[in-house]
């Protein structure tokens, strides 16, 4: 069994004709449940549920703040390298893109983690574009060697691995897996993904898996909001969730909900996602899996993201730059996109704690 | 009142806090005067020796007592492991075992729970327990060696009350060791009413820590506690099982042969 079975039943599944039949009453019905379910959580993703947001997030705070209370959980994406044998449509690393392109030595790492460790963050996500030849495991175990000094909370957003290799890189120190399927939708999947490795659809879709079975603590999923309808892809994400969160109940399992950014080499068919599209996936998810951790990225403006700190944020990236040696070498390599939200760690804190919020830096050790 | 023991030491107060989910670490020193608390608990995976602004036990005063807990232990091999690093960070020899796979509802595992119990309590920690309330798990750990037993009254954080009022009577019942009633108390009352059924103690982070006004809520916990404690001390009235009906199908047996 594997998600895809999940999610071969909602294939052909006529999700306009559905929302044409959620009724408002559907709506406040469901809001007054002590649980939902898979089609109630859709009803609440259906355009019917956006005349009922303020409802949906009183429910959702309430709800964050008993599982998760007021604490926002900080971290910061550090790139690795920006090699990359893919081709995906909408990623400034895209092989064919004509980019600066760079990969740190150990050295630089080392330099890397000292200029982010020293904002206090102590919880680093490594990224990399896939390129095996570049960035093979063994690199990564080195670097993961190197940040442990520095971080208590070591993650990775990498290219997709075997069972074995994650047990390998857990060993090494990384407690959590984000990796995203970008696109649940089969078809569009294959055309975003033009060439390499990337294009097995069922081998990315079982990636999470395969980290939930090595034991990664947190795995974290998502798809790229804009490259197919978003109610689709976030009933299809809130469903993946649900999925591994009954088979695995020992990993915690996190979603973030990406929008589409500028980057190099633009990507034109995006389709539109609001702030109110953002606002109701959030509400939703937190209503069908009240235990979910939230991740907000700085792709999400200032602005927003402070607003949307009560409504189920569990976690959130700051002092990011998504260029490769970014916080301290002169000689970077190309970021991935540009992000919105460009404040420094201190400058975020004070706008969480300003929310009524508590800032934690440090939510795990290496034990 | 009377005081409670735990692992030796004597304590005047039977509330104990957790500090996992207050808006800033700066109000816990307050909450922590307005309740009179004496032992305080908190993630060992928040402490952060390194930064002073950022580490929580700055926050709290020396003459509490720390009460660590394994959050974030998914067995009892990675439990026994963050108990010995609290102790090696300097949090004393008090741990709160909490071992959960279960990520939904966050329920203890209890068969790994006394697991880590044994080991530990063999090292010379005083151990509590958190666990789900079942009367041969909570004997079990008597005999690993627990220094008292921590049922839930509710899963973690759904302030529900003491929903599982009757299995945790039984243990109060039964259990030797005091009874400290541990998760979902969601109001003053509830916690009363722990108090009342004869826990020695009660554990409060939710309620508190979400509270709009978590000192003063703090301080509602405390009065709540006391209250519930000299109830307990003087006895409740025995409780009619029946309403007396108004018209009782016996009568007739008092009224002789007709
Ligand atoms: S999304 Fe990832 S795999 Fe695709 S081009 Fe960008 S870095 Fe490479």
């Amino acid at each position: 069994m594997s998600f895809y079975n999940c999610y071969e039943k909602f294939k052909n599944f006529d999700y306009d004709s559905f929302f044409e039949k959620v009724t408002e009453s559907d709506i406040l019905r469901i809001l007054n449940k002590n649980k939902i379910d898979q089609y109630e959580f859709l009803a609440l993703l259906s355009p019917v549920a956006e005349n009922f947001l303020e409802e949906m997030a009183q429910r959702a705070n309430i709800l964050s703040l008993q599982h998760f209370g007021k604490a926002i959980l900080l971290f910061t994406p550090m790139y690795l390298a920006n090699h990359c044998i893919n081709q995906c449509a909408y990623c400034g690393y895209n092989i064919n893109n004509n980019i600066k392109r760079k990969k740190l030595t150990l050295e630089e790492i080392e330099k890397e983690a000292i200029a982010i460790a020293s904002t206090g963050l102590r919880h680093i996500l490594i990224l990399t574009g896939e390129s095996p030849k570049d960035t093979p495991l063994s690199y990564i175990i080195e670097a993961v060697k190197i940040l442990k000094k520095y971080f208590d909370s070591i993650g990775i957003e990498l290219y997709p691995m075997t069972e074995d290799e994650y047990k390998k890189i857990i060993e090494a120190g990384v407690d959590s897996l984000t990796i995203y399927q970008e696109v649940y939708d089969e078809e569009i999947y294959d055309r975003v993904h033009i060439s390499g490795p990337k294009k097995d659809y069922h081998f990315r879709l079982d990636t999470p898996e395969r980290g939930c079975m090595a034991k990664m603590r947190n795995v974290n999923i998502g798809a790229l909001l804009g490259l197919n309808e978003w109610r689709r892809e976030a009933f299809l994400t809130g469903l993946h969730a649900d999925y591994l969160q009954n088979k695995y109940p020992d990993v915690a399992i996190s979603i973030s909900p990406p929008r589409i950014r500028p980057h190099a080499g633009c990507f034109e068919d995006v389709y539109p996602v609001t702030d109110k599209n953002l606002v109701q996936y959030m509400l939703a998810l937190r209503i069908f899996l009240p235990y979910l951790g939230i991740t907000i990225s700085t792709r999400e403006s200032a602005g927003l993201r402070d607003n949307l700190i009560p409504l189920g944020v569990t976690k959130m990236s700051a002092g990011v730059s998504t260029e490769v040696g970014g916080h301290s070498t002169d000689d970077k390599g190309e970021g991935q996109f540009e992000i919105s939200d460009i404040r420094s760690v201190e400058e975020v804190k004070e706008a969480i704690l300003s929310k009524g919020y508590q800032p934690i830096f440090k939510d795990w050790m290496h034990i | 009142m009377d005081k409670l023991v735990i692992g030796g030491v004597e304590l005047k107060s039977r509330l104990l806090i957790g500090t996992g989910k207050f808006s800033s670490k700066k109000i816990i020193p307050d909450v922590i005067k307005s309740c009179e608390t004496q032992v305080v608990t908190m993630a060992l995976r928040r402490v952060d020796l390194k930064a002073k602004e950022e580490n929580l036990l700055e926050y709290i005063p020396k003459d509490i007592i720390l009460l660590p807990n394994t959050s974030g232990a998914r067995n009892a091999e990675e439990a026994v492991r963050i108990a010995r690093l609290a102790r090696a960070m300097g949090c004393g020899n008090w741990i709160k075992i909490e071992v959960i796979s279960d990520n939904k509802y966050l329920l203890p595992d209890n068969q790994e729970t006394i697991k880590a119990t044994e080991i530990l309590a063999k090292e010379g920690f005083v151990v509590l327990p958190y666990m789900s309330p079942d009367l041969m798990a909570a004997k079990r750990l008597v005999e690993a060696g627990a220094a008292a037993v921590m049922p839930l009254g509710a899963p973690i954080g759904t302030n529900r009350g003491i929903k599982t009022k009757e299995l945790v009577q039984i243990l109060i019942d039964e259990i030797d060791l005091p009874i400290i009633v541990d998760a979902g108390i969601g109001r003053p009352s509830e916690a009363a009413e722990a108090m009342e059924m004869g826990a020695e103690a009660v554990l409060v982070n939710t309620a508190i820590a979400t509270a709009n006004d978590p000192v003063n809520m703090a301080k509602a916990f405390s009065f709540a506690v006391k209250a519930g404690r000299i109830a307990y001390l003087s006895k409740l009235g025995p409780t009619k099982q029946y309403a007396q009906a108004s018209s009782p199908l016996t009568g007739f047996l008092n009224e002789g042969e007709l």
